[in-house]
């Protein structure tokens, strides 16, 4: 017990509680810094490699029509099914969509993105059928203004036309008519969504928007269906009770026959089961592709060979990786002993040298080795003069995994010999002294005593460049070729040209779970006790 | 000095000398002869060239000029794992990545010694420090105490005739350097080994050796047993370095019957015993223990010089009285006493009168 009554540990936590407040106030910065610029991107992008809401936010009444459809009885979907295709195809080619959506397939089915593209240019002649078949019946159907009276609520169209476009007033939100809602629900929502898009995305004045085609077929589908329009005594109630009356004798849409008029791909299997797989909100498709697996109806399969890429990528950067590291321990090892055994000037000097490389620009340096290592290159220019190759067998240095390792071991090696000098620092030269007194060779002292004491420098070393490789980009790029190049650069390709960016975070994240395996397998096997940066 | 081959000697310095930069000498002219069997310390201040004789012993350094021979054969171009000299560091130097056991296996294994030769080995080897229990840890979870008895287990264990040691027992507290200074001591002798110990602590040289090399400015300064060194030093540089000492100077009056007349730079006269000095008008330091100062009038004979003191501090230590005087000049004239009944404790300012027996005070080099 303290003096005042409460125990020790609670006074002491008191204590210490204060100094942890102030540790934490001194790190938020930084630690808000990486929040938001790091962890919370790296997290929003790992999401991306799950995230598939694309197709059900573009395609919502077609993904659930989809629900009870079986691809595998060799139907096609139900002409319904087609007709909320047109409907959600409608939407998304005014929105702009559905060629990403078509994208966004295409990774999963070469040829959906110009399918999309086509049908969104002729989806608005299949809709024309019935606003053609009203307006004849009626001019009344084609002023935007007495669509707006006979859909709009009297509020809003008070408000809508008190409205003046040109002022800095906000339009008037559109609100629906509740009586029309009643009767006609299908074209009150349909012209919901079209007001919506005029007034929000297009910020036009909904007074002068002709409704799209697809408020006419929303209202043919009202009026077949036997609305009960007598009741109604609003607003362009006659052109309504008109068209009633009219209504079944109209031609109608064969939506199933449009769709094959289109691209006759609309009745291909393959297509709509695609579109089925891809429904749900999350996917385990990007992972698969990134190991070369793709979803089909029975669960997930191999793709053909001549599809695979990504396993034989990473399994070539994990090599390349692991030859960059054994290279650099060769050649670091020993510059570290001399750094560590020499008076401390001159190991100074060496070490701005061994440090110089940091002061020139990555690119500068990888440019460099490009000049070096051409087929007509210094390298080669002087194995020929010295006799070694035949000037027409120059050796083949670049654009191919040799130039990626000559390259990234000399970029990298800086980060083996840091740590490895600063490890073998701390070993005093008495105990090689020591082991030389015992009896044991210059050889035994070495292996035996010297060499075990610099293995966590050796571990940090392996650790620092290894994981820096797995993940380098400029170089392999630059001097890599198309044999020499990693997985990373691949990365690359998706994000910023074929834009798929859940592979991108599919390949990403699995990049990021191997490292973390061999981190851990590390630890467990070495003991990352036994890596050290120094003293 | 210079020594010529010497029959019984086991370790051999002849006209040894060491420089690392090509200008100065570290080591200069160092000739030393061991018998086998003999304890032997270098006492120096830092700096004085002790661990590099030690390293061109072990074979670590390479002497620039002379010779150094071990049991008779020159050693010069013999590498270090082939000498068969047991080392103990300073800094212990036990592997940190091996058990105790392990260390002390290393030295049996690269002689290619069977495992149960080995084991049984190790065993005596930890019992010889008490450390038999302690085979499976690491050293790490030693103390400095333990670690350095690990180490020198670790010398021993493939039975060299000769151990070098560095100042072993630099790293650790009073009380356990006692201890141990008494165990290495014993072992060495109990063995029959040969020892060269560094150290400049000279407690430890005196009480742990059978002969103290004092080293100053790369030369042996004396070659002697601890008494002679203590009583008989040969130079002011050893009276001033070994236990504590009063210094005076003047110049030699003259020499008559083995005693020294010294004139003091205050003019003051005192008798001296002459070691370094032959002639009068030399100028001399002349060297007192503090103990074998007088000033009980009863105990100096009749004609002694004696020389006014004054008494400026008078401290009590129980088994003696430690007393600064001003003395011909100098404020730090230290007198030792014993604490016995008939002796007079002084009070500073009081005035008195101070003497020796002529051998005790050395006429020294200046
Ligand atoms: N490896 C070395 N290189 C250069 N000078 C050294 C080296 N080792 C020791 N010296 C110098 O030699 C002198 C004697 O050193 P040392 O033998 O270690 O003395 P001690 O052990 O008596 O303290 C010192 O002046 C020291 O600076
Ligand atoms: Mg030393």
């Amino acid at each position: 017990m303290a003096a005042d009554g409460t125990t020790l540990k609670s006074s002491l936590n008191r204590a210490l509680r204060r100094q942890k407040l102030r540790a934490l106030a001194l790190i938020a910065p930084l630690l808000i810094f990486v929040l938001v610029t790091f962890i919370a991107p790296i997290a929003d992008m790992l999401f991306r490699s799950v995230e598939n809401q694309i197709v059900s936010e573009t395609l919502p009444r077609t993904t659930a029509m989809l629900k009870d459809w079986d691809g595998d009885s060799g139907e096609i979907p139900s002409p319904e099914t087609f007709e909320a295709l047109y409907k959600d195809m409608f939407v998304a080619k005014e929105r702009k969509l559905h060629t990403r959506l078509g994208s966004r397939l295409n990774y999963e089915l070469t040829g959906v993105s110009s399918l999309f593209r086509k049908s969104g240019r002729k989806i608005e002649d299949m809709g024309e059928v019935y606003q053609d078949q009203f307006e004849d019946l009626d001019k009344f159907w084609k002023d935007s203004e007495n669509w707006n009276a006979l859909m709009g609520s009297a509020d809003w169209l008070a408000a809508q036309n008190a409205w003046d476009p040109r002022s800095e007033a906000i339009q008037p939100a559109f609100e629906p008519n509740e009586q029309i809602a009643g009767i006609l629900p299908e074209t009150s929502a349909t012209f919901q969504t079209f007001a919506d898009f005029v007034q929000n995305e297009d910020e036009k004045n909904l007074a002068k928007q002709d409704p799209w085609a697809l408020v006419y077929s929303a209202l043919y589908n009202d009026l077949s269906a036997g609305a009960d329009v007598s009741g109604y005594n609003g607003p362009g109630s006659a052109a309504l009770k008109a068209a009633m009356a009219a209504v079944g004798d109209f031609e109608t849409v064969d939506y199933p026959a449009s769709f094959q008029e289109i691209d006759k791909d609309w009745h291909d299997i393959d297509v709509w089961q695609t579109i089925q797989t891809y429904s749900p909100d999350f996917t385990s498709g990007y992972f698969l592709n990134a190991v070369d697996m793709k979803k089909s109806p029975d669960g997930a399969e191999m793709r053909p060979e001549n599809e695979q890429l990504y396993i034989k990528l990473f399994i070539r950067t994990l090599f390349m990786s692991l030859v960059i590291t054994g290279s650099c321990i060769l050649l670091g090892y020993p510059v570290g002993w001399i750094l560590a055994n020499l008076p401390a000037r001159t190991a100074n000097l060496l070490m701005i040298l061994v440090l110089l490389p940091f002061w020139t620009s990555l690119l500068v340096r990888t440019s460099a080795w490009k000049v070096m290592l051409q087929q007509q290159g210094v390298i080669n220019d002087t194995l020929v003069w010295l006799g070694v190759v035949a000037d027409d067998s120059r050796l083949a240095l670049i654009n191919n995994q040799t130039g990626t390792i000559i390259a990234m071991t000399h970029i990298l090696l800086p980060f083996m010999i840091l740590p490895l000098y600063s490890v073998m620092k701390t070993i005093p030269p008495s105990y090689l002294r020591a082991a030389k007194s015992l009896g044991a060779t210059n050889w035994t002292a070495f292996w035996r005593v010297y060499f075990p004491q610099s293995v966590p420098g050796i571990g940090a070393g392996s650790i620092l460049v290894f994981i820096l490789s797995i993940g380098y980009y400029i170089t392999p790029e630059l001097v890599g070729g198309t044999t020499g190049t990693f997985i990373s650069n691949r990365i690359a390709y998706h994000i910023s040209s074929s834009l798929n960016w859940g592979l991108a975070a599919a390949l990403g994240a699995i990049l990021l779970a191997v490292v973390l395996g061999l981190y851990w397998a590390y630890d467990r096997i070495v003991g990352i006790d036994n890596v050290k940066l120094g003293g | 000095m210079a020594n010529t081959t010497n029959v019984d000697a086991f370790v051999e310095f002849e006209r040894v000398q060491k420089s690392y930069d090509g200008e100065n000498l570290v080591v200069k002219d160092l000739n030393l002869s061991m018998p086998k069997g003999e304890f032997l310390t270098m006492l120096g201040p830092s700096g004085s060239g002790k661990t590099t004789c030690l390293m061109m012993l072990a074979g670590f350094e390479t002497a620039t000029h002379g010779d150094i021979r071990l049991d008779g054969v020159s050693i010069n171009n013999i590498p270090p794992h082939k000498r068969g000299i047991g080392m103990v560091f300073q800094n212990y130097a036990l592997f940190p990545h091996m058990t105790v056991a392990e260390n002390l296996s290393f030295p049996l294994e690269v002689r290619k010694m069977s495992r149960s030769d080995r084991e049984a080995k190790i065993k005596r080897a930890l019992d010889m420090v008490q450390m038999g229990d302690f085979a499976g840890r690491r050293p790490t979870q030693l103390s400095g105490g333990q670690q350095q008895r690990i180490a020198l287990s670790r010398a021993l264990v493939f039975e060299p005739e000769l151990v070098l040691m560095d100042e072993p027992l630099g790293a650790l507290d009073k009380q356990l350097r006692e201890t141990l200074q008494f165990e290495i001591t014993k072992l060495a002798h109990d063995l029959g080994i040969t020892v060269v110990y560094v150290t400049h602590d000279q407690t430890e040289a005196l009480t742990m050796s059978d002969r103290v090399a004092v080293f100053d400015d790369g030369r042996i300064q004396q070659l002697a047993p601890p008494d002679k060194l203590y009583e008989e030093p040969e130079n002011s540089f050893v009276a001033q370095f070994i236990g504590e000492n009063n210094t005076l100077e003047g110049i030699v009056k003259e020499i008559k019957n083995g005693v020294a007349l010294v004139e003091l730079d205050g003019g003051e006269i005192i008798d001296a015993k002459p070691v370094n000095v032959s002639s009068a008008g030399e100028r001399t330091r002349v060297s007192i223990r503090p103990e074998r100062v007088e000033y009980n009038k009863d105990r100096l004979s009749d004609d002694a010089h004696t020389l006014n003191a004054e008494v400026l501090e008078f401290v009590y230590m129980g088994d003696i009285f430690r007393t600064r005087l001003r003395v011909a000049g100098t404020d730090d004239f230290i007198i030792k006493t014993r604490n016995a009944p008939d002796v007079e404790r002084l009070t500073p300012g009081q005035h008195i009168e101070i003497g020796w027996l002529p051998q005790d005070c050395r006429a020294l080099d200046a």
